[in-house]
Protein backbone atom coordinates (compact mmCIF):
# COMPACT_ATOMS: atom_id res chain seq x y z
CA UNK A 1 0.00 0.00 0.00
CA UNK A 2 1.26 3.65 -0.94
CA UNK A 3 1.68 6.20 2.08
CA UNK A 4 0.16 9.18 1.21
CA UNK A 5 1.00 12.78 3.19
CA UNK A 6 -1.24 15.10 2.79
CA UNK A 7 -0.92 18.57 3.61
CA UNK A 8 1.03 18.16 6.66
CA UNK A 9 1.14 20.75 9.18
CA UNK A 10 2.63 20.30 12.56
CA UNK A 11 3.28 23.13 14.96
CA UNK A 12 5.02 22.82 18.75
CA UNK A 13 4.19 25.36 21.27
CA UNK A 14 7.56 27.10 22.01
CA UNK A 15 7.05 29.34 25.22
CA UNK A 16 4.07 31.92 24.49
CA UNK A 17 4.83 31.39 20.64
CA UNK A 18 4.82 28.52 18.66
CA UNK A 19 7.08 26.72 15.93
CA UNK A 20 5.86 25.17 12.77
CA UNK A 21 8.43 22.17 12.21
CA UNK A 22 6.12 20.95 8.89
CA UNK A 23 4.84 23.14 6.94
CA UNK A 24 2.10 22.16 4.64
CA UNK A 25 3.90 19.10 3.12
CA UNK A 26 2.50 16.60 0.84
CA UNK A 27 4.13 13.53 -0.27
CA UNK A 28 3.20 10.37 -1.77
CA UNK A 29 5.38 7.44 -0.88
CA UNK A 30 4.52 4.47 -3.34
CA UNK A 31 4.39 0.57 -2.20
CA UNK A 32 7.86 -1.12 -2.81
CA UNK A 33 9.85 2.00 -2.99
CA UNK A 34 12.31 4.19 -1.08
CA UNK A 35 12.15 8.48 -0.66
CA UNK A 36 14.95 9.86 1.12
CA UNK A 37 14.19 13.28 3.32
CA UNK A 38 17.26 15.31 3.01
CA UNK A 39 17.83 18.12 4.89
CA UNK A 40 19.64 20.28 7.25
CA UNK A 41 19.62 19.75 11.19
CA UNK A 42 16.63 21.27 12.43
CA UNK A 43 14.94 21.39 9.20
CA UNK A 44 11.56 19.15 10.26
CA UNK A 45 12.97 15.81 9.70
CA UNK A 46 11.98 13.88 12.28
CA UNK A 47 9.49 15.69 12.78
CA UNK A 48 7.65 14.44 9.96
CA UNK A 49 8.68 11.23 10.27
CA UNK A 50 6.87 11.05 14.04
CA UNK A 51 3.76 12.46 11.91
CA UNK A 52 3.90 9.54 9.65
CA UNK A 53 4.71 7.12 12.47
CA UNK A 54 1.85 8.13 14.35
CA UNK A 55 4.16 9.23 17.16
CA UNK A 56 3.14 12.77 16.93
CA UNK A 57 -0.76 13.57 16.02
CA UNK A 58 -0.15 16.81 13.17
CA UNK A 59 -1.53 19.72 13.74
CA UNK A 60 -3.66 19.62 10.36
CA UNK A 61 -3.66 17.12 7.50
CA UNK A 62 -3.61 12.91 7.24
CA UNK A 63 -1.44 10.30 7.10
CA UNK A 64 -3.04 7.46 4.87
CA UNK A 65 -1.81 4.43 4.11
CA UNK A 66 -3.61 2.94 0.67
CA UNK A 67 -6.92 4.90 0.88
CA UNK A 68 -7.38 4.85 4.80
CA UNK A 69 -6.70 7.54 7.23
CA UNK A 70 -4.33 6.23 9.83
CA UNK A 71 -3.21 9.14 11.40
CA UNK A 72 -4.80 12.51 11.70
CA UNK A 73 -5.39 15.38 13.97
CA UNK A 74 -7.92 13.69 16.23
CA UNK A 75 -7.17 9.70 15.78
CA UNK A 76 -7.35 8.42 18.99
CA UNK A 77 -3.97 7.05 20.65
CA UNK A 78 -5.12 3.55 21.00
CA UNK A 79 -6.13 3.47 17.43
CA UNK A 80 -2.63 5.02 16.40
CA UNK A 81 -0.70 2.39 18.69
CA UNK A 82 -2.75 0.20 16.89
CA UNK A 83 -1.75 1.01 13.54
CA UNK A 84 1.64 1.29 14.48
CA UNK A 85 1.52 -1.99 15.77
CA UNK A 86 0.13 -3.64 12.75
CA UNK A 87 1.24 -1.02 9.90
CA UNK A 88 4.11 0.60 10.11
CA UNK A 89 7.88 -0.47 11.20
CA UNK A 90 9.81 2.28 12.65
CA UNK A 91 13.65 2.56 12.81
CA UNK A 92 15.10 4.89 14.97
CA UNK A 93 18.08 7.60 14.71
CA UNK A 94 19.91 5.17 17.69
CA UNK A 95 19.23 1.35 17.33
CA UNK A 96 17.12 1.84 20.60
CA UNK A 97 17.58 -2.07 21.31
CA UNK A 98 16.38 -3.40 24.83
CA UNK A 99 19.02 -4.24 27.20
CA UNK A 100 18.38 -7.49 28.35
CA UNK A 101 17.05 -9.14 24.92
CA UNK A 102 18.95 -10.73 22.17
CA UNK A 103 18.38 -9.84 18.90
CA UNK A 104 15.91 -12.56 18.16
CA UNK A 105 14.44 -11.90 21.30
CA UNK A 106 13.82 -7.85 19.87
CA UNK A 107 12.37 -9.58 16.85
CA UNK A 108 9.69 -12.11 18.65
CA UNK A 109 9.12 -9.25 20.88
CA UNK A 110 6.54 -7.91 17.88
CA UNK A 111 4.91 -10.98 17.90
CA UNK A 112 4.48 -10.90 21.62
CA UNK A 113 2.81 -6.91 21.60
CA UNK A 114 0.26 -8.44 18.94
CA UNK A 115 -0.67 -11.19 21.64
CA UNK A 116 0.99 -13.98 19.78
CA UNK A 117 3.09 -16.46 21.01
CA UNK A 118 6.12 -15.31 20.30
CA UNK A 119 7.32 -18.56 19.02
CA UNK A 120 4.66 -18.15 15.71
CA UNK A 121 7.48 -15.70 14.56
CA UNK A 122 10.37 -17.73 15.20
CA UNK A 123 11.04 -18.28 11.25
CA UNK A 124 10.23 -15.04 10.25
CA UNK A 125 12.54 -13.38 12.64
CA UNK A 126 15.73 -15.82 11.91
CA UNK A 127 14.88 -15.21 8.08
CA UNK A 128 15.01 -11.58 8.83
CA UNK A 129 18.09 -11.97 11.13
CA UNK A 130 19.46 -13.74 8.14
CA UNK A 131 18.35 -11.06 5.66
CA UNK A 132 20.42 -8.53 7.99
CA UNK A 133 23.25 -11.02 7.90
CA UNK A 134 23.28 -11.72 11.28
CA UNK A 135 21.57 -15.28 11.41
CA UNK A 136 24.87 -16.54 14.32
CA UNK A 137 24.64 -13.57 16.41
CA UNK A 138 21.01 -13.97 16.97
CA UNK A 139 20.78 -15.09 20.58
CA UNK A 140 23.73 -12.35 21.18
CA UNK A 141 22.08 -9.18 23.67
CA UNK A 142 22.73 -5.59 22.34
CA UNK A 143 25.99 -5.00 24.45
CA UNK A 144 27.38 -8.33 22.39
CA UNK A 145 26.98 -6.36 18.99
CA UNK A 146 28.78 -3.36 17.09
CA UNK A 147 26.89 -0.41 16.57
CA UNK A 148 26.02 -1.40 12.45
CA UNK A 149 24.98 -4.80 13.58
CA UNK A 150 22.74 -3.16 16.57
CA UNK A 151 21.53 -0.39 13.92
CA UNK A 152 20.63 -3.61 11.07
CA UNK A 153 19.02 -5.61 13.99
CA UNK A 154 16.77 -2.34 14.44
CA UNK A 155 15.91 -2.94 10.78
CA UNK A 156 14.95 -6.08 10.89
CA UNK A 157 12.90 -5.71 13.92
CA UNK A 158 10.74 -2.62 11.93
CA UNK A 159 10.08 -5.20 9.61
CA UNK A 160 8.71 -8.24 11.18
CA UNK A 161 4.93 -8.67 10.30
CA UNK A 162 5.51 -6.88 6.91
CA UNK A 163 4.60 -3.69 7.58
CA UNK A 164 3.06 -1.39 4.81
CA UNK A 165 5.23 1.60 5.96
CA UNK A 166 8.54 1.27 7.00
CA UNK A 167 10.38 4.80 8.80
CA UNK A 168 14.04 4.97 9.01
CA UNK A 169 15.47 7.76 10.71
CA UNK A 170 18.81 8.89 10.28
CA UNK A 171 20.49 5.28 9.83
CA UNK A 172 23.84 6.42 8.74
CA UNK A 173 24.54 8.61 11.51
CA UNK A 174 26.79 6.55 13.69
CA UNK A 175 28.20 4.94 10.48
CA UNK A 176 31.33 5.44 8.37
CA UNK A 177 30.45 5.85 4.64
CA UNK A 178 31.01 2.51 3.37
CA UNK A 179 28.27 1.13 6.31
CA UNK A 180 26.01 3.97 5.96
CA UNK A 181 25.76 3.09 1.94
CA UNK A 182 25.27 -0.38 2.58
CA UNK A 183 22.45 -0.12 5.59
CA UNK A 184 20.85 2.12 3.13
CA UNK A 185 21.14 -0.35 0.12
CA UNK A 186 19.86 -2.90 2.41
CA UNK A 187 16.86 -0.63 3.78
CA UNK A 188 16.15 0.03 -0.10
CA UNK A 189 16.51 -3.78 -0.96
CA UNK A 190 14.19 -4.82 1.85
CA UNK A 191 11.21 -2.38 1.05
CA UNK A 192 11.02 -3.17 -2.68
CA UNK A 193 11.14 -7.08 -1.98
CA UNK A 194 8.41 -6.62 0.88
CA UNK A 195 6.49 -4.10 -0.70
CA UNK A 196 6.93 -1.65 1.57
CA UNK A 197 6.54 1.96 1.73
CA UNK A 198 9.67 3.59 2.75
CA UNK A 199 10.92 6.40 3.92
CA UNK A 200 14.81 6.87 5.46
CA UNK A 201 15.82 10.44 7.00
CA UNK A 202 19.51 11.44 6.08
CA UNK A 203 21.26 14.69 5.98
CA UNK A 204 24.21 12.60 4.30
CA UNK A 205 23.48 12.77 0.49
CA UNK A 206 26.48 10.40 -0.67
CA UNK A 207 24.91 7.60 1.34
CA UNK A 208 21.22 8.01 -0.91
CA UNK A 209 22.48 6.61 -4.04
CA UNK A 210 20.24 3.54 -3.78
CA UNK A 211 16.75 5.27 -3.13
CA UNK A 212 14.46 5.72 -5.77
CA UNK A 213 13.66 9.46 -4.57
CA UNK A 214 15.02 11.70 -2.92
CA UNK A 215 13.29 14.96 -1.42
CA UNK A 216 14.98 17.99 0.67
CA UNK A 217 12.87 19.73 3.32
CA UNK A 218 14.20 23.37 4.21
CA UNK A 219 12.20 25.17 7.87
CA UNK A 220 9.50 22.38 7.38
CA UNK A 221 8.97 22.74 3.70
CA UNK A 222 9.48 20.39 0.77
CA UNK A 223 11.85 21.95 -1.70
CA UNK A 224 12.80 19.92 -4.17
CA UNK A 225 11.45 16.91 -5.68
CA UNK A 226 13.95 14.80 -7.29
CA UNK A 227 12.23 11.79 -8.94
CA UNK A 228 14.36 8.70 -10.10
CA UNK A 229 13.42 5.64 -11.93
CA UNK A 230 12.23 2.93 -9.49
CA UNK A 231 14.49 0.17 -10.15
CA UNK B 1 5.84 -10.26 30.92
CA UNK B 2 7.84 -11.09 27.83
CA UNK B 3 10.12 -7.73 28.78
CA UNK B 4 9.50 -7.88 32.52
CA UNK B 5 11.02 -11.15 33.06
CA UNK B 6 14.16 -10.51 30.83
CA UNK B 7 14.27 -7.40 32.51
CA UNK B 8 14.43 -9.10 35.98
CA UNK B 9 17.23 -11.52 34.74
CA UNK B 10 18.93 -9.12 33.13
CA UNK B 11 18.85 -6.21 36.18
CA UNK B 12 19.77 -9.44 38.24
CA UNK B 13 21.63 -7.44 41.16
CA UNK B 14 19.66 -4.46 41.46
CA UNK B 15 16.85 -6.72 42.32
CA UNK B 16 18.33 -8.94 43.88
CA UNK B 17 19.16 -5.86 46.55
CA UNK B 18 15.33 -5.20 46.11
CA UNK B 19 14.14 -8.57 47.15
CA UNK B 20 16.15 -8.84 50.44
CA UNK B 21 15.10 -5.38 51.31
CA UNK B 22 11.30 -6.85 51.07
CA UNK B 23 12.66 -10.14 52.79
CA UNK B 24 13.94 -8.22 55.27
CA UNK B 25 11.04 -6.15 56.14
CA UNK B 26 9.09 -9.03 56.10
CA UNK B 27 11.33 -10.71 58.27
CA UNK B 28 10.61 -7.75 60.92
CA UNK B 29 7.03 -7.72 60.71
CA UNK B 30 6.60 -10.98 60.41
CA UNK B 31 8.75 -11.77 63.29
CA UNK B 32 6.87 -8.81 65.04
CA UNK B 33 3.36 -10.28 64.61
CA UNK B 34 4.59 -13.83 65.65
CA UNK B 35 5.60 -12.10 68.82
CA UNK B 36 2.86 -9.65 69.42
CA UNK B 37 0.53 -12.83 69.15
CA UNK B 38 2.79 -14.48 71.52
CA UNK B 39 2.76 -11.93 74.19
CA UNK B 40 -0.62 -11.30 73.83
CA UNK B 41 -1.34 -14.91 74.35
CA UNK B 42 0.99 -14.54 77.72
CA UNK B 43 -0.88 -11.49 78.53
CA UNK B 44 -4.45 -12.59 77.78
CA UNK B 45 -4.75 -16.86 77.48
CA UNK B 46 -6.48 -17.14 80.88
CA UNK B 47 -9.25 -14.77 79.92
CA UNK B 48 -10.01 -15.74 76.22
CA UNK B 49 -9.83 -19.16 77.02
CA UNK B 50 -12.43 -19.09 79.41
CA UNK B 51 -15.39 -20.74 78.90
CA UNK B 52 -17.19 -18.19 78.33
CA UNK B 53 -18.37 -15.61 76.28
CA UNK B 54 -19.06 -12.42 78.34
CA UNK B 55 -17.16 -11.04 81.38
CA UNK B 56 -19.28 -8.23 83.19
CA UNK B 57 -17.27 -5.87 85.28
CA UNK B 58 -18.60 -3.52 88.21
CA UNK B 59 -16.31 -0.38 88.51
CA UNK B 60 -15.94 1.70 91.30
CA UNK B 61 -17.24 4.73 89.02
CA UNK B 62 -19.49 3.92 86.28
CA UNK B 63 -17.87 5.44 83.67
CA UNK B 64 -14.60 3.57 83.90
CA UNK B 65 -13.14 1.68 81.53
CA UNK B 66 -13.63 -2.82 82.41
CA UNK B 67 -10.29 -2.66 84.41
CA UNK B 68 -9.16 -6.36 86.69
CA UNK B 69 -7.20 -4.71 89.02
CA UNK B 70 -10.57 -2.49 90.02
CA UNK B 71 -13.45 -4.34 89.00
CA UNK B 72 -14.91 -5.91 92.41
CA UNK B 73 -18.77 -7.76 91.70
CA UNK B 74 -20.81 -8.88 94.59
CA UNK B 75 -22.72 -12.46 95.27
CA UNK B 76 -25.77 -10.13 94.74
CA UNK B 77 -24.89 -9.01 91.43
CA UNK B 78 -23.77 -13.12 90.30
CA UNK B 79 -27.22 -14.08 91.42
CA UNK B 80 -28.91 -11.60 89.75
CA UNK B 81 -26.99 -12.74 86.26
CA UNK B 82 -27.35 -15.76 86.60
CA UNK B 83 -31.42 -15.18 87.24
CA UNK B 84 -31.26 -13.07 83.98
CA UNK B 85 -33.44 -14.02 81.38
CA UNK B 86 -31.11 -15.47 78.49
CA UNK B 87 -28.04 -16.61 80.82
CA UNK B 88 -26.86 -20.08 80.37
CA UNK B 89 -24.45 -19.79 83.08
CA UNK B 90 -22.73 -16.94 85.41
CA UNK B 91 -19.92 -18.05 87.75
CA UNK B 92 -18.04 -15.26 89.78
CA UNK B 93 -14.14 -15.24 89.12
CA UNK B 94 -11.66 -14.07 91.69
CA UNK B 95 -8.24 -12.29 89.34
CA UNK B 96 -5.53 -11.53 91.80
CA UNK B 97 -1.91 -11.02 90.54
CA UNK B 98 0.49 -12.18 93.62
CA UNK B 99 3.17 -13.93 94.93
CA UNK B 100 3.69 -18.08 95.50
CA UNK B 101 6.39 -19.64 96.86
CA UNK B 102 7.16 -23.36 96.84
CA UNK B 103 9.23 -24.96 99.51
CA UNK B 104 12.81 -24.55 96.62
CA UNK B 105 11.22 -20.89 95.42
CA UNK B 106 8.84 -18.39 94.64
CA UNK B 107 7.39 -16.83 91.38
CA UNK B 108 4.45 -14.38 90.52
CA UNK B 109 1.29 -16.04 89.68
CA UNK B 110 -2.66 -14.91 89.37
CA UNK B 111 -4.53 -16.58 91.24
CA UNK B 112 -8.13 -17.45 89.78
CA UNK B 113 -10.87 -18.10 92.54
CA UNK B 114 -13.57 -20.55 91.51
CA UNK B 115 -16.49 -22.34 92.67
CA UNK B 116 -15.57 -25.95 92.74
CA UNK B 117 -17.02 -27.58 90.00
CA UNK B 118 -17.34 -24.96 88.27
CA UNK B 119 -16.65 -24.81 84.04
CA UNK B 120 -14.23 -22.52 84.70
CA UNK B 121 -12.10 -24.73 86.09
CA UNK B 122 -9.95 -26.89 83.46
CA UNK B 123 -11.50 -30.14 83.58
CA UNK B 124 -8.15 -32.07 85.24
CA UNK B 125 -8.99 -29.79 88.67
CA UNK B 126 -12.74 -29.42 88.44
CA UNK B 127 -13.03 -31.46 91.85
CA UNK B 128 -10.94 -28.75 93.30
CA UNK B 129 -11.20 -28.99 97.07
CA UNK B 130 -11.01 -25.76 99.97
CA UNK B 131 -7.51 -25.44 101.06
CA UNK B 132 -5.89 -26.79 97.77
CA UNK B 133 -4.95 -25.09 94.90
CA UNK B 134 -4.22 -25.87 90.49
CA UNK B 135 -1.42 -25.39 88.86
CA UNK B 136 -1.02 -24.59 85.20
CA UNK B 137 2.12 -26.38 83.38
CA UNK B 138 4.39 -23.25 83.68
CA UNK B 139 3.26 -22.23 87.51
CA UNK B 140 4.07 -25.89 88.20
CA UNK B 141 7.77 -25.74 86.44
CA UNK B 142 8.11 -22.15 87.76
CA UNK B 143 7.66 -23.15 90.86
CA UNK B 144 9.21 -26.63 91.10
CA UNK B 145 6.32 -27.83 92.55
CA UNK B 146 4.12 -31.45 91.73
CA UNK B 147 1.36 -33.21 93.01
CA UNK B 148 0.94 -33.07 97.25
CA UNK B 149 3.66 -30.63 97.32
CA UNK B 150 2.73 -27.16 99.91
CA UNK B 151 2.67 -23.75 97.79
CA UNK B 152 1.90 -20.81 99.82
CA UNK B 153 -0.48 -18.32 97.75
CA UNK B 154 -0.47 -14.92 98.52
CA UNK B 155 0.02 -16.35 102.73
CA UNK B 156 -2.54 -18.99 102.25
CA UNK B 157 -0.49 -22.65 102.67
CA UNK B 158 -2.40 -24.71 100.58
CA UNK B 159 -2.02 -28.40 99.22
CA UNK B 160 -1.07 -28.91 94.89
CA UNK B 161 -4.25 -30.98 94.19
CA UNK B 162 -3.71 -30.99 90.33
CA UNK B 163 -1.43 -29.68 87.83
CA UNK B 164 -3.43 -29.38 84.71
CA UNK B 165 -1.18 -29.45 81.62
CA UNK B 166 -1.80 -26.33 80.30
CA UNK B 167 -0.32 -22.94 79.39
CA UNK B 168 -2.50 -20.76 80.87
CA UNK B 169 -1.44 -17.17 81.76
CA UNK B 170 -2.73 -13.69 82.91
CA UNK B 171 -0.60 -10.83 82.44
CA UNK B 172 2.64 -12.75 81.62
CA UNK B 173 2.34 -14.34 84.74
CA UNK B 174 1.34 -18.37 85.23
CA UNK B 175 -1.91 -18.73 86.38
CA UNK B 176 -3.03 -21.15 89.74
CA UNK B 177 -6.51 -22.16 90.60
CA UNK B 178 -7.73 -22.06 94.15
CA UNK B 179 -11.69 -22.51 95.40
CA UNK B 180 -13.56 -18.82 95.69
CA UNK B 181 -13.58 -18.78 99.25
CA UNK B 182 -9.72 -19.72 99.65
CA UNK B 183 -9.36 -17.12 96.92
CA UNK B 184 -11.84 -14.63 98.84
CA UNK B 185 -9.62 -14.75 101.94
CA UNK B 186 -6.53 -13.77 100.43
CA UNK B 187 -7.35 -11.14 98.51
CA UNK B 188 -7.62 -8.29 99.69
CA UNK B 189 -11.22 -7.43 100.72
CA UNK B 190 -13.01 -4.81 98.37
CA UNK B 191 -16.55 -3.66 99.45
CA UNK B 192 -18.86 -5.96 101.73
CA UNK B 193 -18.66 -10.03 102.45
CA UNK B 194 -17.36 -11.90 99.97
CA UNK B 195 -16.60 -10.59 96.66
CA UNK B 196 -14.85 -11.09 93.28
CA UNK B 197 -13.41 -9.92 90.38
CA UNK B 198 -16.12 -10.52 87.63
CA UNK B 199 -18.80 -12.82 86.39
CA UNK B 200 -17.81 -14.87 83.83
CA UNK B 201 -21.23 -15.29 81.48
CA UNK B 202 -22.62 -17.83 78.96
CA UNK B 203 -25.07 -15.90 77.18
CA UNK B 204 -27.77 -17.32 74.41
CA UNK B 205 -28.85 -13.87 73.52
CA UNK B 206 -26.20 -11.00 74.20
CA UNK B 207 -27.63 -8.63 71.89
CA UNK B 208 -31.23 -8.59 74.38
CA UNK B 209 -29.55 -9.16 77.44
CA UNK B 210 -26.52 -7.17 78.17
CA UNK B 211 -27.50 -3.69 77.91
CA UNK B 212 -30.82 -4.24 80.09
CA UNK B 213 -28.76 -6.42 83.07
CA UNK B 214 -25.95 -3.85 83.04
CA UNK B 215 -27.98 -1.39 83.85
CA UNK B 216 -30.29 -2.70 86.47
CA UNK B 217 -27.35 -4.07 87.77
CA UNK B 218 -24.77 -1.38 88.02
CA UNK B 219 -22.42 -4.18 85.75
CA UNK B 220 -19.91 -3.47 82.23
CA UNK B 221 -20.31 -6.32 80.68
CA UNK B 222 -17.94 -7.27 77.51
CA UNK B 223 -17.17 -9.90 75.50
CA UNK B 224 -14.09 -11.98 76.75
CA UNK B 225 -11.85 -10.72 73.33
CA UNK B 226 -12.75 -6.83 74.55
CA UNK B 227 -11.83 -8.13 78.37
CA UNK B 228 -8.34 -8.48 77.17
CA UNK B 229 -8.03 -4.49 77.26
CA UNK B 230 -8.95 -4.53 80.64
CA UNK B 231 -5.61 -6.11 81.24
CA UNK B 232 -3.00 -3.31 81.77
CA UNK B 233 -0.31 -5.01 79.79
CA UNK B 234 -1.92 -5.96 77.07
CA UNK B 235 -3.13 -2.58 75.98
CA UNK B 236 0.22 -1.32 76.29
CA UNK B 237 2.45 -4.00 74.32
CA UNK B 238 -0.17 -4.55 72.20
CA UNK B 239 -0.92 -0.56 71.01
CA UNK B 240 3.08 -0.09 70.63
CA UNK B 241 3.70 -3.56 69.14
CA UNK B 242 1.18 -2.95 66.30
CA UNK B 243 1.98 0.60 65.50
CA UNK B 244 5.50 -0.57 64.45
CA UNK B 245 4.14 -3.41 62.46
CA UNK B 246 1.78 -0.99 60.85
CA UNK B 247 4.86 1.98 60.67
CA UNK B 248 6.88 -1.10 58.95
CA UNK B 249 4.21 -2.05 56.03
CA UNK B 250 4.05 1.84 55.36
CA UNK B 251 8.08 2.02 55.02
CA UNK B 252 7.97 -0.84 52.89
CA UNK B 253 5.22 0.42 50.62
CA UNK B 254 7.52 3.50 50.34
CA UNK B 255 10.99 1.40 49.58
CA UNK B 256 8.88 -0.56 47.30
CA UNK B 257 7.69 2.43 46.14
CA UNK B 258 11.04 4.36 45.56
CA UNK B 259 12.42 1.54 43.92
CA UNK B 260 10.36 1.51 41.26
CA UNK B 261 9.96 4.92 40.93
CA UNK B 262 13.85 5.07 40.31
CA UNK B 263 13.27 2.10 38.15
CA UNK B 264 10.60 2.81 35.82
CA UNK B 265 12.67 6.68 35.02
CA UNK B 266 15.65 4.57 34.62
CA UNK B 267 13.66 2.74 32.14
CA UNK B 268 11.71 5.10 30.51
CA UNK B 269 13.56 5.41 27.05
CA UNK B 270 12.77 1.57 26.48
CA UNK B 271 9.12 2.13 27.48
CA UNK B 272 9.15 5.01 25.02
CA UNK B 273 10.50 2.31 22.72
CA UNK B 274 7.84 -0.13 23.30
CA UNK B 275 5.32 2.68 22.88
CA UNK B 276 6.52 3.76 19.48
CA UNK B 277 6.58 -0.14 18.41
CA UNK B 278 3.30 -0.48 19.35
CA UNK B 279 2.84 -1.23 22.93
CA UNK B 280 -0.03 -0.40 24.48
CA UNK B 281 -0.04 1.45 27.51
CA UNK B 282 -2.38 -1.62 29.00
CA UNK B 283 -0.09 -3.88 27.97
CA UNK B 284 3.00 -2.13 29.33
CA UNK B 285 1.81 -1.38 32.65
CA UNK B 286 0.82 -5.27 33.08
CA UNK B 287 4.03 -6.38 31.74
CA UNK B 288 5.21 -3.77 34.51
CA UNK B 289 2.82 -4.30 37.38
CA UNK B 290 3.57 -8.23 36.64
CA UNK B 291 7.20 -7.54 37.34
CA UNK B 292 6.43 -6.06 40.82
CA UNK B 293 4.40 -8.21 41.84
CA UNK B 294 7.11 -11.28 41.15
CA UNK B 295 9.53 -9.16 43.25
CA UNK B 296 6.79 -9.02 45.63
CA UNK B 297 5.55 -12.38 45.94
CA UNK B 298 9.95 -13.54 46.09
CA UNK B 299 10.63 -10.80 48.48
CA UNK B 300 7.79 -11.49 51.22
CA UNK B 301 8.02 -15.09 50.49
CA UNK B 302 11.32 -15.49 51.37
CA UNK B 303 10.91 -12.78 54.57
CA UNK B 304 8.14 -15.02 56.23
CA UNK B 305 9.78 -18.27 55.79
CA UNK B 306 12.49 -17.43 57.13
CA UNK B 307 10.69 -15.82 60.05
CA UNK B 308 8.69 -18.94 60.58
CA UNK B 309 12.06 -20.75 60.66
CA UNK B 310 13.41 -18.50 63.08
CA UNK B 311 10.13 -18.57 65.44
CA UNK B 312 10.79 -21.95 65.36
CA UNK B 313 14.41 -21.87 66.45
CA UNK B 314 13.63 -19.40 69.43
CA UNK B 315 10.41 -20.53 70.19
CA UNK B 316 11.94 -21.57 73.89
CA UNK B 317 13.55 -18.17 74.22
CA UNK B 318 10.70 -15.73 73.03
CA UNK B 319 7.15 -15.87 73.19
CA UNK B 320 6.09 -16.22 69.38
CA UNK B 321 3.18 -17.81 68.11
CA UNK B 322 3.38 -19.21 63.86
CA UNK B 323 0.20 -19.06 62.61
CA UNK B 324 -2.15 -17.83 59.26
CA UNK B 325 -2.41 -14.31 61.69
CA UNK B 326 1.01 -13.79 62.02
CA UNK B 327 2.25 -15.40 58.88
CA UNK B 328 -0.22 -15.46 55.62
CA UNK B 329 -2.06 -12.22 57.16
CA UNK B 330 1.09 -10.01 57.69
CA UNK B 331 2.39 -11.47 54.05
CA UNK B 332 -0.65 -10.76 52.15
CA UNK B 333 -0.95 -7.13 53.31
CA UNK B 334 3.02 -6.58 52.52
CA UNK B 335 2.32 -7.67 48.95
CA UNK B 336 -1.09 -5.29 48.94
CA UNK B 337 0.69 -1.94 50.18
CA UNK B 338 4.05 -3.12 47.87
CA UNK B 339 1.57 -3.52 45.47
CA UNK B 340 0.11 -0.39 45.84
CA UNK B 341 3.39 1.80 46.09
CA UNK B 342 4.46 0.08 42.88
CA UNK B 343 1.42 1.25 41.00
CA UNK B 344 2.00 4.60 42.28
CA UNK B 345 5.15 4.84 40.60
CA UNK B 346 4.54 2.52 37.41
CA UNK B 347 1.57 4.55 36.84
CA UNK B 348 3.91 7.27 35.36
CA UNK B 349 4.53 5.00 32.05
CA UNK B 350 1.29 6.19 31.13
CA UNK B 351 3.02 9.31 30.55
CA UNK B 352 6.03 8.79 28.63
CA UNK B 353 5.52 10.27 25.06
CA UNK B 354 6.56 7.48 22.18
CA UNK B 355 7.69 10.40 20.64
CA UNK B 356 11.44 10.28 22.62
CA UNK B 357 11.87 7.40 21.19
CA UNK B 358 13.17 9.46 17.82
CA UNK B 359 15.69 11.11 20.09
CA UNK B 360 18.88 9.73 20.03
CA UNK B 361 19.87 7.84 23.81
N1 LIG C 1 9.09 18.06 20.93
C1 LIG C 1 9.41 19.28 20.41
N2 LIG C 1 8.91 20.40 20.97
C2 LIG C 1 9.20 21.62 20.48
N3 LIG C 1 9.98 21.81 19.41
C3 LIG C 1 10.51 20.73 18.80
C4 LIG C 1 10.27 19.42 19.27
N4 LIG C 1 10.91 18.55 18.48
C5 LIG C 1 11.56 19.29 17.56
N5 LIG C 1 11.32 20.58 17.75
C6 LIG C 1 11.79 21.67 16.88
O1 LIG C 1 11.25 21.48 15.60
C7 LIG C 1 12.22 21.74 14.62
C8 LIG C 1 12.42 20.53 13.73
O2 LIG C 1 13.04 19.52 14.52
P1 LIG C 1 13.36 18.07 13.97
O3 LIG C 1 13.79 17.24 15.11
O4 LIG C 1 12.19 17.60 13.20
O5 LIG C 1 14.59 18.39 13.01
P2 LIG C 1 15.49 17.37 12.17
O6 LIG C 1 15.38 17.80 10.77
O7 LIG C 1 15.17 15.98 12.49
O8 LIG C 1 16.94 17.73 12.72
P3 LIG C 1 18.20 16.77 12.96
O9 LIG C 1 18.82 16.54 11.63
O10 LIG C 1 19.09 17.57 13.84
O11 LIG C 1 17.71 15.51 13.60
C9 LIG C 1 13.48 22.17 15.34
O12 LIG C 1 13.52 23.58 15.35
C10 LIG C 1 13.28 21.65 16.75
O13 LIG C 1 13.91 22.50 17.67
MG1 LIG D 1 16.18 14.27 13.51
Amino acid sequence: MDLHLDRITLVYPDGDETLTAVDDVSLTVPAGTTTALLGPSGSGKSSLLAVAGGLTRPTSGDVRIGEDVAFGPHTPLRAATRTRLEQVGIVFQAPQLLASLTALEQLELHAHLRGRRPATVRDEATALLGEVGLADLAHRHPAQLSGGQRQRVAIARALVGSPDVLLVDEPTSALDHERGTQVVELVTRLARERGAAAVIVSHDASTLGSVDRTVRIVNGRLETAEALVPG
Amino acid sequence: MFVALRDLRHARGRFTLMLVVIAMITFLVTFLASLTAGLSRESTSAVTDLPADHLAFAMPAPDDAPDFTASTVTPDQWQAWADAPGVTSADPLGVMTTRAESSTTTAPVTALGVEPGSVLLPGPARDLATGTVALSADAAAALAADVGDRVDVAGAELRVGAVVDEEVSFAHTPVVWTTLGDWQAVAAPRGDGPTATVVALTLDEPDATVAATDAALGTVTVTTAQARSAIGSFSAENGSLTTIQVFLLAISALVVGAFFTVWTISRAGDVAVLKALGASTRYLLRDAMGQAVVVLVLGVGAGTAVAVVAAALLGGAVPAVVGVATTLVPAVALVATGFVGAALAIVRITRIDPHAALAAR
